[in-house]
């Protein structure tokens, strides 16, 4: 099949790429670009592993195909940080220990950070529903939600 | 072993506390590497063939279409795999379950795999491959294949353990029988006795991350593997068996591990990568897809239990009895046995028979998952315990506390307790607000204990001092969940460091000793026995070169908060020197300073827990939802608690997922229904409440810090927890392990008629 | 002196005894002696065993000392997840 050229914006960054028709977004970042932060943990939508945050949405990044970057703005984990500076999301996760293996938590961090932009305050019970596309197996989700808590917090000015 | 690694009580000011995880910055950034993130130059994509069948003789493999095919590199059978096992039973089930020879033995067996320059070419190669299977009568429960007219799997599998020794071959590997005392007595003295059929079915691992590796092999001989494993030196040890290489040839780096929990202490497709790379003579990338995963990659057994226990009215247990039935896939192991043992560990009893059978089915090789086949046992068991104190009217913390195990008593698996924290636990149970709290409507409460061995192996640790008094630590058991950060803590307490000082990585099989499987809960207990070892002899090193540098007598040089002082009053002057101080020079006092230690760390001792959980049930629609969840269990010494809360409340949601929800559902054609997470539904975040946790610390005997393993025994008393809150909450006692809402409502609809 | 308890599949190798009396210091000279006696035990000692001593479980350590009056089992080496 001929490749299909695209144009999009990833982590504020210019970028062309060519890919397949059937190529997924994970594919694209992951083999094209180099952006191994999204992982495959079922290629079904089902575990969020690969969540990447796209016009402002977090989506599935192994649901959407690469040529639907075109004209896009995307943001996957590599951007996250602003150079050395670590988003309050990535600080918490690190600081309440949210994270043993870590393959789940870009996906993670990517989904509360996009809750976080639409509710800056959300409920415990607001917190896990968001986060119930994302599927962790080793914490028991205990210390993710409160690593999103205290981040929302600080996010909103009422921590140090 | 030389090592003293018998318990000093001092105080601590490293371990104990809660530093960052050394590597939670690549982790939060995606920086880290797991098993999928890793390319060489020139790498193929390999994919493999499985067979649809759950049980079918393989009559031909015809390759020629699929090698035609632009862009395919090499595909190999088990024909390219001969045997070199040497009538080693064990080795030949992993060879043959990466490879199927003869025949499939279940749905997803792998029977030929493709590397090609693309995943498209590798695709289209696969539909080419033509297999010309005979599709042979199968069998996946395993009440169903231990009938007498059951397809028979393994013609050379005769019941061992029975006598006189059967004549005929059948599906039950072999029988184990473990106990003491006179049960038929016992139930004679009984009051009441309750006796329970049980059933579980068979969950898998469900790590997040799917086996991956890539594999280059040399013409040379020398080969390269790259691969998310609990044990790197083991998946070496079995590569090269399999594969005919020599071992120290073959290098194996563990990448980081996207979860395990017993799932990757096994191969299953590595072997199958450097095969292909051997033919291929180019790296090959093999990526497990998450339904390859689910069809073909070890799950845990499913089981079918009877017990039988006896009390008198006063709640004494007199006799405990236990039939425990557990599949094995294809090839016979000893999950039976391991269940058989662990069901009524808990407990002082003076008669106790428990009765394992190993049974082979069409369902894929089981593998270890965390506390493997304890969980299974401690449902059934802990399920009539129960049972047993609502008879007699007593509340079921008191009841298990009048007959729980203590020191000195005999184990129902044989050996006599030395100091065991079951009792604690339940005391703390006793005592925790959570016994206590009100219930909500349609609200049930229960509470289970668990039990599990722990052990501990072969370890290597080496710690290297830089010139700048900075530490580096290479170890060689996989961090799975926070050892890089406890280990470094174990270094800066036992040099008195700063715990930023240390650098922890996980060294490769080239680089470092032979290290044993992660697993049996010994990350942290083993590794940290080899560790403080490492760093005594790296203290002594420096004594030495204390005295070097101060020109004194070694024996005038002792050891003290992370310096070398000098002794006695003709040296009492002399500042002392810290690690700093003594790195700075050890270019000219001999050279770089180390500390090594290679050890088997043994007398991991036994773990106990007890969980209490709240669950509400729908009675309409038969769904439940934990509402409350409390851990209790020992922990020797918690060296880094937050990451021991998180083994904890890890464990617990492993087991409400496996309680309510997880299971393999076979089609009467034998194939797996659900290999996929959404038909798979492992817990999510909004499935559970807070996991509460409680450590308790009654320092092991048989570590220098009092450490005792803390990975798996969260897992064992989930199912019974659960079932017996649930039958607490809707007034039945459920059996069948996941309580599913489909089977809680037909429970219900069956009491309604 | 130590007793040592053998587990049910080890006795058919061992003349059907269920406890076994050999002069050992540790477990190194317990299972040599062991097999000298029992040959037929030669291959399931080859990895397939575990000590249990006094309740605690050695499954390589086999330096360990076996205390007077210890309590020794021979239990089958279990693994782990």
């Amino acid at each position: 099949m001929p490749a299909i050229a695209v144009s999009t914006t990833i982590n504020d960054d210019t970028v062309e790429f060519l890919c397949q028709p059937d190529e997924t977004l994970l594919d694209v970042l992951r083999n094209r670009l180099g952006l191994m932060g999204a992982k495959e943990g079922c290629g079904t939508g089902d575990c969020g592993a690969c969540s990447a945050i796209v016009d402002g949405r977090v989506v599935c990044s192994c649901l959407v195909l690469g040529a639907e970057a075109e004209g896009r703005t995307i943001e996957t984990i590599e951007g996250m940080a602003n150079g050395n500076e670590l988003h309050p999301l990535q600080r918490k996760f690190i600081e309440h220990a949210a994270l043993q293996c870590g393959i789940c938590t870009p996906g993670f961090l990517m989904a509360a950070k996009a809750l976080l932009e639409v509710n800056p305050d959300p409920t415990e019970t607001e917190i896990r529903f968001w986060l119930a596309g994302n599927l962790c197996r080793c914490t028991g989700y205990d210390k993710i939600v409160r690593a999103v808590q205290d981040a929302a917090a600080e996010m909103r000015g009422e921590t140090a | 072993m030389s090592f003293d690694a018998t318990f000093q009580n001092k105080r601590f000011n490293s371990v104990g506390t809660r530093p960052l995880r050394p590597d939670g910055i690549d982790k939060v950034t995606g920086r880290a590497r797991y098993g999928a993130d890793f390319n060489m130059p020139g790498q193929l994509v390999a994919r493999v063939l499985r067979s649809p069948h759950a049980h079918a003789r393989i009559k031909g493999i015809d390759t020629s279409k699929a090698e035609a095919v632009k862009g395919v590199k090499a595909i190999v059978t088990a024909a390219d795999m001969p045997d070199l096992t040497d009538g080693d039973e064990a080795l030949f089930a992993i060879l043959d379950n990466c490879m199927a020879r003869e025949k499939a033995m279940y749905d997803g067996h792998a029977v030929a795999a493709v590397a090609a320059i693309d995943e498209s070419s590798a695709k289209a190669a696969l539909k080419l491959i033509k297999v010309d299977y005979e599709v042979l009568p199968h069998v996946v429960d395993v009440d169903a294949a231990m009938m007498a007219d059951a397809p028979v799997l393994n013609d050379t599998i005769f019941t061992q353990g029975v006598e006189p020794a059967p004549s005929k071959p059948s599906n039950v590997a072999n029988r184990s029988e473990f106990g003491h005392g006179d049960v038929d007595a016992g139930f004679a003295k009984a009051d009441i006795i309750v006796e329970r059929s049980y059933k579980t079915e068979q969950a898998h691992q469900g790590y997040i991350e799917p086996h991956a590796c890539v594999a280059s092999c040399n013409a040379d001989g020398t080969a390269d593997l790259w691969v998310c494993t609990q044990g790197h030196f083991v998946y070496r040890q079995n590569c090269a068996d399999l594969l005919g290489l020599e071992a120290s040839k073959l290098r194996v780096t563990s990448s980081e591990i996207g979860g395990g929990f017993g799932g990757k202490t096994h191969v299953w497709a590595e072997p199958v990568a450097l095969a292909l790379s051997r033919k291929a003579g180019r790296p090959v990338k093999l990526i497990m897809s998450r339904e390859e995963v689910f069809r073909a990659s070890g799950p845990t057994s499913a089981t079918s239990i009877d017990v039988k226990i006896g009390a008198t009215k006063d709640g004494k247990i007199t006799a405990a009895e236990a039939t425990l039935r557990y599949t094995s896939g294809p090839y016979p192991d000893m999950w039976a046995e391991l269940g058989a043992m662990t069901a009524f560990a808990p407990y002082d009893l003076e008669n106790v028979k428990t009765v394992g059978f190993e049974v082979v089915v069409n369902r894929p090789k089981v593998a270890a998952y965390r506390a493997p086949s304890a969980p299974m046992a401690a449902f059934a068991a802990e399920s009539a315990v129960d049972e047993l104190a609502k008879e007699i009217g007593m509340d079921p913390v008191d009841f298990r506390i009048a007959n729980v195990a203590k020191e000195g008593t005999r184990s129902s698996y044989g050996p006599v307790y030395g100091p065991i924290g079951i009792g604690p636990t339940l005391d703390a149970a006793k005592a925790h607000p959570h016994m206590s709290a009100p219930l909500g409507p349609n609200q049930g409460r229960g509470m289970a204990c668990g039990f599990w061995f722990n052990f501990g192996g072969q370890t290597c640790t080496d710690l290297n001092i830089s010139a700048d008094g900075t530490v580096t630590i290479a170890v060689g058991t996989v961090d799975v969940g926070g050892s890089r950060a406890s280990l470094s803590l174990i270094v800066a307490e036992e040099l008195g460091i700063e715990y930023s000082d240390v650098k922890a990585v996980i060294a490769d099989t080239s680089t470092l000793g032979y290290n044993d499987m992660t697993d049996g809960s010994r990350g942290t207990f083993s590794t940290s026995m080899a560790t403080i070892s490492a760093a005594r002899n790296a203290i002594e090193v420096m004594r030495q070169r204390a005295a070097i540098m101060w020109d004194i007598p070694l024996e005038h040089i002792y050891w003290e908060d992370g310096h070398a002082k000098a002794a006695g009053s003709k040296h009492g002057n002399r500042a002392p020197l810290s690690v700093k101080d003594i790195a700075a020079e050890a270019g000219n006092t001999g050279g770089p300073i180390a500390g090594h230690s290679e050890l088997v760390a043994d007398g991991a001792g036994v773990s106990f827990a007890t969980h209490i959980c709240d669950i509400e049930v729908d009675s309409e629609t038969g769904s439940s939802r934990v509402v409350r969840y409390t851990v209790i269990q020992d922990a020797g010494k918690a060296v880094h608690p937050a990451y021991v809360e998180g083994q904890y409340q890890g464990g617990a949601a492993q087991g409400i997922g496996w309680a309510l929800n997880e299971e393999y559902i076979y089609g009467d054609d034998g194939r797996l229904q659900n290999p996929g997470f959404l038909d798979y539904r492992i817990p999510v975040c909004s499935d559970l409440p807070m996991i509460d946790t409680q450590i308790l610390e009654i320092p092991n005997p048989n570590h220098p810090y009092g450490v005792r393993g803390v990975g798996e025994t969260s897992i064992v008393p989930p199912l019974a927890a659960i079932a017996n809150a649930v039958s607490n909450a809707v007034g039945l006692r459920m059996s069948h392990i996941p309580l599913s809402p489909p089977r809680i409502l037909a429970a219900l609809n069956a009491a309604k008629t | 002196m130590v007793e040592v308890k053998l587990w049910a599949g080890l006795r058919p190798l061992a003349d059907n005894q269920s406890v076994a009396t050999v002069e050992a210091s540790n477990i190194r000279e317990m299972l040599r002696k062991l097999e000298e006696r029992y040959p037929g035990l030669a291959t399931p000692f080859r990895g397939q065993v575990a000590v249990a001593v006094d309740g605690v479980i050695y499954r390589d350590d086999w330096s360990k000392e076996l205390p007077e009056g210890a309590e020794v089992m021979l239990i089958k080496r279990l693994a782990g997840g």
